[in-house]
C-alpha cells in the first residue's frame, strides 16, 4: 500500500461516514479534493522492500504465450495498432502485450462468461460471435497465422518486417482475407484491436497502461472520488490521474 | 428429491426494482413475502472499487453470466436462430437490484399519448396511418390513472428534476429533489435548443441531487458526479436502486424473506390457480417448492415471458395466424443522433448517468406527423455521463480505425467531442416476437428464450428524421464537424444499443389483447401477476424505468387487494 496516502480509501469512507449513509451537506467535499491532490501512480511508489514497482506492479512474465516468437508477433502487431509517437508511448511502452497475455490466461481467454454450448453454426453478421473457439484459441491461432503470412509474403518473420509490411498484413486480416480455422481473420482483428485499446487504457493493476501514461495522454484522471466542486467550471481541468491501487 | 417449504402469502421471482417494490408494499401491508433472487446479495459496500472501466463496463462484471443462460436471436422467421454468445446489444442484469443496479438513473414518465396511442393516432391521422402489420394498441390505463403511482415511485427513488417540460403529463406534486448541476456542455445545449424554439429541461434523475430521505425512511446520498453510473453500482448509495430503498424497507417489516442463488424453473399450477414455484438452489443444486397464495413474476422482460411459456400458462403468440398474446409486441428502441467535434476542450470525463438536458418537441405526437411516414418520435438529449477511455475513441469521419492517425485523433477528440442522442420509440410489428427456442438450452435444461426481431420501415423513417433534428441542435451548438448517425438497416445484436427491451407480456383492457390486466394480474390465472417492461404494449421515446416503477406500485396495490377479496381485479 502507498505510504504517501496515509488514509486508505476504505478508512476514508468510514471516517466520513459515507459508507454508513450519513453523508450530509458539503462537509465531504474539501476533504475529497485534498485527498485526490495527494494521489500518485503506484508505478512511482517505492514499496520499501527493495523491489520496484517494475517488478511487482507490472510483472513481465508470460502466463499464456509459450515462446518469444509468438509474443513478439503479438507485441509488434499491437504497436502498429497503437504506436509510440510524440504524444507518448505506444502499446509496447504501455505493456499492452503483457496485459493481453494475462487476460488470455484467465476468464477472458477461456470465455467462462460466454454461452459456449453447441451446436455451432455460421450465422448472419447480425447474430454475432458463433465460434466454437475460445478467445485464447483465437489469439494463438491468429498470432501464428500472422507469422505464417509474413513468411508467405516477405520470406521473413513478422517481427523483422518494415512497418508498412506489417500494416499490409494486418489490413489483410482486418478485411477477412486470411484463411483461419473456426473463425474469420476479421473477427480476430476486432479482438486484437479491442484488446490493444483495453490494455492501453485499463487500470494499471491489470498490467497495461504502464505508469498510467495511457490515461495521461488522453486526459483521463482515472479514479477520482468526486467532481462535485469542478463539474460546473467552464475551464478544462487537468487532473493528475489516480489508479484504483491507491485505495 | 424436492423439498416443499411452508406456504407464504406472496412469492416474487427476482428482486430488482419490481420485486423490491412488490415486496416492500406487500410486507408493509402485513403479507408474508418470499423474494427469490437467482443472483447474489450485493449492496453499496460491494461497489467501492467500481471505478474500474475494464472490469465492469467492458467485461460486464455485474451482469448476467451468459454461460448459464442467454437468448437466441434471428432477424426473421426464415433464419435459423443462434444464441447471443456474449453480451452486446443489451446488458441483462443479475443479482440483487437486477439491471436497476447498473442503470444510468434516467427516470421519465411516458407521455399521456403513449397510453392511448391507438385512439389518438387514429383520431388525428385517420385509421390507416400505419400499415395493419403494426400491432398498435392502447394500454389498459390512462396517464391520469397511473399518475399517483408515478408520484409514489418518484418519491421512493428521490428523483431529481424540474417541471419545465410543456409536453409532460400533469403532475400532482413537484419532483422530490431539485435538478442536478448545470455544466458548460448542458448550458450550450440549452441555449442552442432555445434558439431553435425548442423546450429544454433537465433529465429527471435517480442520481439524486441532494441527500434525501424517502417516505419509507430510507436515505439516498448526494451524487458526486464521479462519472461511473452506467454499467456500475454506486459506491455512494447516491444512485437510487432497489438495494438501497425498497429492499431494506421490506426487510425492516420482518415479513420479507429474501433468498439468493434461487433460480426459479417453473410456475406450479393446479386448475385455474397457481400454487407456487419450483426453484433450484444454484449453490447446492437442491430443488425446492415454495407454495404461495400469490405468485408474482418480477424478473426481466425475457424471463417473465419464458417462465410463463415453459409453465404452459397463457397462449403463445403465433405470427402466422396472429393468435395468442404471450410473446407478442416485443419492442426495442432505436437510437438516432449526431456526433459533434469541437475545438474547445470539455470535462467529458466528469458526469453522472442521468446528468443531461433534453427536449420532447420531437417525441410522441408533440409534432405534426401528417406529412411524415412514421408516428411517435424520441426525446433528444445531451447527457454528460462521464466518458471513459477504453470505450470512447471518437474520431472524425475518414479517420483510420487503428495506427498513428487513429491514436492522434482519438486522443485529441476524447475531450473535444460528444454526441446528442435520442431514444426512438419502437412500434410493435407482427413479425417481431418472443418464443421458446427448440434447440438451445440453459444451464437447467430449459429452452432459451428466442427473439425474432428486426427494425421496420417505421423505425428507419423515424431514425432518419430524428437524427437530422439532433444534427440541427449540434449545428446550433457550434460543432466544427457534425456527423448524423448513419441510416439503420437490419437490427444487429452485436453492438451495445440499449437495455430497453419491452413487450411479450402486454397489459390490456381485454383478455384477447394481452397477457395481464391493468393490475398486472394474469387474465387466465387470478393469483398470478407479472410486472416488467414486458407489460408495455409499445416502447416509447424514453427510458422505461419510471413507467415500470409506476406499474410495479400498481401491481403491489392489486396484490394487496386480491389478498383481501380474491377474484379478478377488473
Amino acid at each position: 500500500m502507498s505510504t504517501e496516502n496515509n488514509v486508505s480509501r476504505r478508512d476514508f469512507l468510514k471516517t466520513t461516514g459515507i459508507a454508513a449513509g450519513t453523508l450530509v451537506g458539503g462537509g465531504l467535499i474539501g476533504g475529497l479534493v485534498g485527498y485526490n491532490m495527494n494521489g500518485k501512480g503506484t508505478a512511482t511508489l517505492d514499496h520499501g522492500n527493495g523491489t520496484t514497482n517494475e517488478a511487482t506492479g507490472s510483472p513481465k512474465a508470460k502466463m499464456f504465450f509459450m515462446n518469444e516468437r509468438d509474443f513478439s508477433v503479438l507485441s509488434n502487431a499491437t504497436e502498429r495498432i497503437f504506436p509510440e509517437d510524440d504524444l507518448g508511448p505506444g502499446a509496447i511502452g504501455l505493456d499492452v502485450p503483457y496485459f493481453i497475455d494475462h487476460q488470455l490466461a484467465g476468464q477472458y481467454g477461456s470465455n467462462s462468461k460466454e454461452y459456449m454450448h453447441g451446436p455451432f453454426a455460421e450465422g448472419a453478421p447480425t447474430q454475432g460471435y458463433q465460434s466454437r473457439l475460445t478467445r485464447a484459441e483465437i489469439f494463438k491461432q491468429g498470432v501464428q497465422k500472422i507469422e505464417a503470412e509474413a513468411q508467405n509474403r516477405f520470406k521473413k518473420g513478422f517481427s523483422d518486417l518494415e512497418g508498412k509490411q506489417m500494416d499490409e498484413i494486418l489490413t489483410a486480416f482486418q478485411k477477412g482475407e486470411i484463411q483461419m480455422s473456426g473463425v474469420t481473420s476479421a473477427f480476430f482483428f476486432i479482438l486484437l484491436r479491442a484488446a490493444t485499446l483495453e490494455g492501453a487504457y485499463a487500470d494499471p493493476m491489470y498490467g497495461g497502461n504502464r505508469n498510467m501514461d495511457g490515461w495521461r495522454m488522453k486526459g483521463f484522471p482515472g479514479h477520482q472520488m468526486t467532481y462535485a466542486t469542478q463539474i460546473e467550471d467552464a475551464k478544462f481541468q487537468k487532473i493528475e490521474p489516480n489508479p484504483l491501487g491507491n485505495h | 428429491m424436492v423439498t416443499t417449504l411452508p406456504s407464504v402469502d406472496v412469492v416474487t421471482v427476482g428482486v430488482g426494482w419490481t420485486g423490491g417494490i412488490v415486496a416492500a408494499e406487500c410486507s408493509k401491508a402485513g403479507l408474508k413475502v418470499v423474494g427469490l433472487e437467482r443472483g447474489q446479495k450485493r449492496g453499496t459496500e460491494d461497489y467501492l472499487n467500481v471505478h474500474d472501466e475494464y472490469r465492469y463496463a467492458i467485461r460486464y462484471d455485474i451482469m448476467q453470466n451468459l454461460s448459464k443462460e442467454t437468448v437466441s436471436f434471428r432477424n426473421n422467421s426464415k433464419m435459423r436462430a443462434l444464441p447471443m454468445r456474449q453480451l452486446g446489444s443489451f446488458l441483462l442484469g443479475e443479482g440483487l437490484g437486477g439491471s436497476g443496479t447498473h442503470w444510468n438513473g434516467m427516470s421519465y414518465r411516458f407521455l399521456p399519448y403513449d397510453f392511448q396511442i391507438k385512439t389518438l393516432t387514429d383520431e388525428r391521422y385517420g385509421p390507416n396511418k400505419l400499415d395493419p402489420d403494426y400491432l398498435l394498441q392502447d394500454w389498459a390505463l390512462t396517464y391520469d390513472q397511473l399518475e399517483p403511482y408515478f408520484d409514489k415511485f418518484e418519491k421512493t427513488a428521490g428523483i431529481s428534476g424540474e417541471d419545465k417540460n410543456p409536453f409532460a403529463g400533469k403532475r400532482a406534486n413537484p419532483f422530490p429533489t431539485p435538478p442536478m448541476k448545470m455544466t458548460p456542455m448542458l448550458e450550450q445545449f440549452e441555449k442552442a435548443a432555445k434558439n431553435l424554439k425548442l423546450s429544454p429541461y433537465m433529465v429527471p434523475s435517480a442520481n439524486v441531487s441532494e441527500v434525501y430521505k424517502n417516505p419509507d425512511g430510507e436515505t439516498i446520498n448526494a451524487c458526486q458526479y464521479c462519472g461511473f453510473c452506467e454499467r456500475f453500482g454506486c459506491e455512494y448509495g447516491a444512485k437510487s436502486s432497489a438495494e438501497i430503498t425498497v429492499v431494506p424497507t421490506a426487510l425492516k417489516t420482518g415479513n420479507f424473506d429474501l433468498r439468493f442463488n434461487s433460480n426459479v424453473v417453473e410456475i406450479l399450477k393446479q386448475g385455474n390457480k397457481v400454487t407456487g414455484v419450483k426453484y433450484i438452489d444454484t449453490i447446492s443444486g437442491e430443488e425446492f417448492i415454495q407454495p404461495a397464495n400469490v405468485v408474482v413474476l418480477t424478473s426481466y422482460v425475457f424471463n417473465n415471458a419464458k417462465l410463463l411459456m415453459i409453465s404452459n400458462i397463457g397462449q403463445p403468440y403465433d405470427p402466422t395466424t396472429g393468435k395468442g398474446t404471450l410473446g407478442r409486441n416485443y419492442c426495442y428502441q432505436i437510437l438516432p443522433g449526431a456526433a459533434g467535434f469541437f475545438d474547445e476542450q470539455y470535462n467529458t470525463f466528469m458526469g453522472a448517468g442521468s446528468l443531461g438536458m433534453t427536449v420532447d418537441d420531437y417525441n410522441g405526437d408533440n409534432f405534426d406527423h401528417s406529412e411524415l411516414d412514421f408516428i411517435h418520435g424520441g426525446n433528444i438529449a445531451l447527457t454528460q455521463t462521464g466518458t471513459r477511455p477504453i470505450g470512447s475513441n471518437p474520431t472524425p469521419p475518414d479517420t483510420p480505425t487503428w495506427g498513428p492517425e487513429f491514436k492522434k485523433q482519438s486522443i485529441h477528440y476524447y475531450t473535444r467531442s460528444f454526441g446528442i442522442g435520442a431514444q426512438g420509440a419502437s412500434m410493435p410489428h407482427k413479425e417481431n416476437y418472443m418464443s421458446l427456442d427448440t434447440v438451445y438450452k440453459d444451464a437447467y435444461g430449459l429452452p432459451l428464450m428466442q427473439l425474432t426481431y428486426n427494425f421496420t420501415d417505421q423505425d428507419r423513417a423515424l431514425h432518419k428524421f430524428i437524427s437530422a433534428r439532433a444534427a440541427d441542435i449540434m449545428k446550433e451548438m457550434g460543432a466544427k464537424t457534425i456527423v448524423p448517425s448513419a441510416e439503420i438497416t437490419d437490427y444487429n445484436i452485436v453492438p451495445y444499443q440499449t437495455t430497453h427491451n419491452t413487450g411479450g407480456t402486454v397489459m390490456s383492457s381485454t383478455p384477447e389483447n394481452g397477457v395481464v390486466n391493468n393490475y398486472l394480474q394474469h387474465w387466465d390465472v387470478e393469483n398470478l401477476f407479472a410486472v416488467s417492461a414486458g407489460n408495455f404494449a409499445h416502447n416509447s421515446g424514453y427510458n422505461p424505468t419510471g413507467t415500470l416503477g409506476a406499474l410495479a406500485y400498481r401491481c403491489a396495490e392489486g396484490i394487496i387487494n386480491y389478498s383481501k377479496s380474491g377474484g379478478s381485479l377488473v
